[in-house]
Parts: C-alpha cells; sequence; structure tokens
C-alpha cells in the first residue's frame, strides 16, 4: 500500500472551485504566486469570489477579469513596479469590495485560522483607520494582571488555498529552495475544504529532499487535496531558483493594463488560451 | 569635493538608526537604504541589514549587489516577528504625512471609492505600534505634508505610536518634540532656507530659533557612499542636485 496519488490537472483544480467560494492564495506581492492556476481561474466561468492574499498581480487578473466580490489583503503590490494597476482600477470604479489589514494582523489571521482558532490578539492595527474601515473589528482585554487592550484578529478562513512551490511529490509534499517561504504553509493548513500546490517540478517522494535540510519541505501531504506540476508556472512572478521575476513581461502587463485597447490585445496575445499556450506565448 | 543634496540625505538618515545597536535597520527607498547601511559601515556597527530581500548580509553590501557572505534569513513572518518585538527601527516612505507623524501610504481621497488606490496599509499599522519609526520622504511638499491625512496607515504621536523618531526629507530633517507632540524643524539641509521648507509644508510647523545646518557628510562617509555603496550614484536619481 502507498499514500494517495494526488496528481490533478490545472482544469481539474479549477473544475473543483465553485462561485462564491472564499480562495486564499500564497506568495507575496509578486512572487511566487501560483499564476498557472490564477490564469486558469479567469479563463473559468467562476465568479463572485473573495481572495485573501498578500497581493501582487493574482489579484490584479482576477480584477481585471472581474472574478472578484472582494479582495482581503494588507496591500497589493508588484514589487518592482508599488502599484497594481488592475487593482488600482477595480477600487476607483468601486467594482469590488475591499478588507484591508496590516500585514502582521494578516498573519495573525492566518495563524488563527490555520489553528481553527476564532481569533489572536495582537497589537498591530490599533490607532489607525484600519480599526475604522473594518467596522466589524473588535478589540479584546487581556485577562492578566496587564490588562491590555489589543485587536482581536479574527480567523482568516477559506474554503480554498492555492499556493506554488519549486518542487512536490504526487502526495502533495511540497518544498520550497528559494528564500522565503513567505505564509504558504498556513494558507494550506487554514483552508476547510481544500488545499491545492502547483509546483514547478514533481519529483519522487525518495528525492524530494534532495540534498537539502528538512526544513525545506514546508508543505505536508497532510493539509493537501491536489497537486500539479506547471512549470514556470508562478510567471511572471519570481520563484527562485527556478526563474526570476520577468521584469520585462510585468513592465508590458502594466502598461497594457493602461489602455482598454492594449489590455485586449494583451489578453488574446497571452490568456486567451491555455497554460501551454500561455507558456509557448512568453518563452 | 562638493558634497550632493543626495549624499547630505544619506548621511541624515544615517543619523536616525545612531544608538540603536543591534536591532535591525529596514530601510525603504535609495538615501534610507543607503543610510542604513552606511550607518553600520561605521558609527553602528551592530545593525542588521539586508540585501534589500530575505537574506541578511554579513556586511554591508553596495546597492543592487548580491548578497554575498550571509549571516541569517529574514523571510517576512521574521521581519513581522521583529516587529512584535521592538527589535526593528523602520525608516519607511510616505504618500501624506500630518504634524503629529500619522502617515497614509493606502488611498488618496475617500477610502470606499478612492481617487486613487496606492500600496495598502501594508506593515504601517504594525510597524508605528510595535517598533521604532522613522521616514524618508525624497520630495517635501505640500501635497505631501498635509493637516489631515486621508487615511491613517502609519499612527502619530497623537494615536498610540510607540517611537517616531524623526523624519528626513530632500529640505531638512524633523522629529516629534514639537507642542504636544507635533512636527519640529530640526536641522536644514545646507542650500535651503527655513522660508523655503515652511512654505513647502502644508501645516503649522515648530520652528525653534537659529535653525542648524545638517550635517555634512564626513571626508570617510563621502568615500565610503562614492566608492563602495553607491559607486553608480542611484542617490542622485531620488535626490537630483
Amino acid at each position: 500500500m502507498t499514500a494517495p496519488a494526488k496528481v490533478m490537472s490545472i482544469d481539474e483544480i479549477v473544475g473543483s472551485l465553485a462561485s462564491g467560494m472564499t480562495i486564499g492564495i500564497g506568495g507575496w506581492g509578486s512572487r511566487r504566486k501560483p499564476m498557472a492556476l490564477v490564469r486558469a481561474i479567469c479563463r473559468s466561468s467562476l465568479t463572485d469570489l473573495t481572495v485573501i492574499s498578500y497581493g501582487g498581480p493574482d489579484v490584479g487578473l482576477l480584477c481585471a477579469y472581474g472574478k472578484l466580490r472582494r479582495v482581503i489583503a494588507p496591500f497589493v503590490t508588484l514589487d518592482s513596479i508599488a502599484l497594481e494597476p488592475h487593482f488600482r482600477a477595480a477600487r476607483r470604479s468601486g467594482s469590488i469590495a475591499f478588507t484591508e489589514y496590516d500585514e502582521g494582523m494578516f498573519m495573525f489571521g492566518l495563524y488563527a485560522a490555520a489553528h481553527r482558532l476564532p481569533f489572536l490578539p495582537t497589537r498591530a492595527g490599533l490607532g489607525s483607520d484600519v480599526m475604522r474601515v473594518n467596522p466589524d473589528l473588535r478589540t479584546v482585554r487581556s485577562p492578566y494582571d496587564d490588562g491590555e487592550e489589543l485587536v482581536a484578529m479574527p480567523a482568516l478562513s477559506m474554503d480554498v488555498a492555492l499556493v506554488h512551490m519549486n518542487r512536490a511529490d504526487a502526495r502533495g509534499n511540497a518544498r520550497y529552495l528559494g528564500p522565503d517561504p513567505y505564509l504558504d504553509d498556513l494558507f494550506v493548513k487554514a483552508a476547510t475544504t481544500a488545499s491545492y500546490v502547483s509546483c514547478e517540478r514533481l519529483v519522487d517522494t525518495a528525492d524530494l529532499l534532495e540534498d537539502g535540510h528538512v526544513q525545506s519541505l514546508l508543505i505536508s501531504r497532510v493539509h493537501v487535496t491536489g497537486v500539479t506540476e506547471t512549470p514556470r508556472g508562478a510567471h511572471f512572478t519570481t520563484c527562485e531558483p527556478d526563474h526570476d521575476r520577468d521584469e520585462a513581461f510585468q513592465r508590458e502587463y502594466v502598461k497594457a493594463a493602461a489602455d482598454p485597447a492594449e489590455w485586449e490585445a494583451f489578453r488574446r496575445r497571452y490568456l486567451d488560451g491555455d497554460e501551454k499556450a500561455y507558456q509557448e506565448a512568453t518563452q | 569635493m562638493t558634497v550632493t543634496r543626495a549624499e547630505v540625505c544619506v548621511t541624515a538618515c544615517a543619523e536616525a538608526w545612531r544608538g540603536d545597536g543591534e536591532v535591525l535597520a529596514a530601510a525603504m527607498g535609495t538615501c534610507s537604504i543607503l543610510g542604513a547601511r552606511l550607518a553600520r559601515l561605521t558609527f553602528e556597527p551592530a545593525l542588521l541589514t539586508t540585501d534589500g530581500g530575505a537574506l541578511l548580509t554579513a556586511e554591508p553590501i553596495p546597492l543592487g549587489a548580491e548578497a554575498g557572505a550571509v549571516e541569517g534569513g529574514l523571510p517576512f513572518r521574521d521581519h513581522l516577528w521583529l516587529v512584535a518585538a521592538g527589535r526593528r527601527h523602520v525608516m519607511m516612505g510616505a504618500s501624506q504625512i500630518d504634524p503629529y507623524g500619522n502617515t497614509n501610504i493606502s488611498a488618496i481621497g475617500d477610502w470606499e471609492r478612492p481617487k486613487s488606490q496606492l500600496l495598502g496599509a501594508r506593515g504601517a499599522p504594525g510597524n508605528t505600534r510595535c517598533n521604532p519609526t522613522s521616514y524618508w520622504i525624497p520630495r517635501h511638499s505640500p501635497r505631501v505634508f498635509v493637516e489631515r491625512v486621508d487615511f491613517v496607515s502609519g499612527i502619530g504621536t497623537d494615536r498610540g505610536a510607540f517611537d517616531l523618531r524623526r523624519v528626513v526629507t530632500d529640505l531638512g530633517v524633523f522629529d516629534f518634540a514639537g507642542p504636544d507632540g507635533t512636527m519640529r524643524l530640526v536641522s536644514v539641509h545646507p542650500g535651503v532656507t527655513v522660508d523655503e521648507i515652511v512654505a513647502a509644508t502644508g501645516f503649522e510647523l515648530a520652528v525653534a530659533g537659529d535653525m542648524p545646518p545638517t550635517r555634512a557628510p564626513t571626508d570617510e562617509e563621502l568615500r565610503l557612499l562614492r566608492e563602495f555603496l553607491d559607486p553608480r550614484a542611484l542617490r542622485d536619481r531620488e535626490v537630483p542636485t
């Protein structure tokens, strides 16, 4: 007997999602985003999604395709280009709702969700307008002698998590090879319905660790529903050391976003086809 | 050797970390990053600095250089841990700042439907509540220095800021020792007048008598900056002479 194999296609993963779901997306800004899965959501008939993300072009693309009802994020950025054009346009037009948190509050929200706790206390957010624009946020007083008032950051509960890793096996164990795990482990632990891992390369379990340390095995199969191999699947975001950010393509993306006709051409050229077509068009 | 305005800004930024000891010097913006590394190379050797990414470099490195020898990793989750523990002095940017040091990096206009969506709050609320915070603002103007910010991302002295240290701009240096914790002019960069600064500030600024000039970089600081940290003079792009 062996552990269950969980290899799926991109379309099978996206086909398992439903409109109205809350989806957590790993990575950070324009770094190690599961873009192949995001692109497939854009091509799908899914709608009315809520996305929880340290936002980058994942949020931007989903905004551009009108897939989102709400964005829950501490920021949306392309890193080397500070502002995300599609997210900005969606905010300006009022087409999406936005829940804005501090990035530390956001991490505590992920910790709470991963531990199935209703909230975790933090000082981050106190005194700021994050409290004003989130009128449901409550504070809690320490029951100990200090009596300190803290923000009760609610769990960032999500139906589904999508993350992109450097390596994975067919069971859903996954490894990162870059300098930062981001909060991807918390996303897959937080999801209550399913967690999906896309990876640069599927390898045998025996080869998963190669010469590395066990700490680089960030994600355990116990939290993973399905895994799919999407070489260069984080493009155009970073996925060190497999590939860096495609800065030229990111600039092209931003430039196209500024003009509806240019964006239409960009979509036709790169995004209307499947992942294979995207990879061929962006080589 | 003529000292440029950008070089004065870099040393003014470096001064923000003086006396901090063994904390992370987290910097945003060219002059601020250069300032952190210059401080570590000279008068504040215990500081921790990064490669601009997730690596703590064994020694300060030139702008844009590979990390070289590394003394630690600093993934974002550990940044947030250092914030919570207060073992970090961050120098951030701001699109708007008010007399109490409340800052906005979230959105311009009505937050519900902003005229201009900016980054989002990022770590500003937690930074300002939990660890020492300074600001580097490369363009001092009345559009940035405003009576009221449209959204409080980073909190000021009137909203429970942990420790707002100083604001460095292309014109001068400021702290929050004015009346009721408001912004006060501390020094004026060479070639700038107090009147210019007052005119570029959209609120009443505390100015105490004769204002000293911001100190010039030492010869050693200039050498390190020009020959080692920033030989391509990227600092001049942020603060044109």
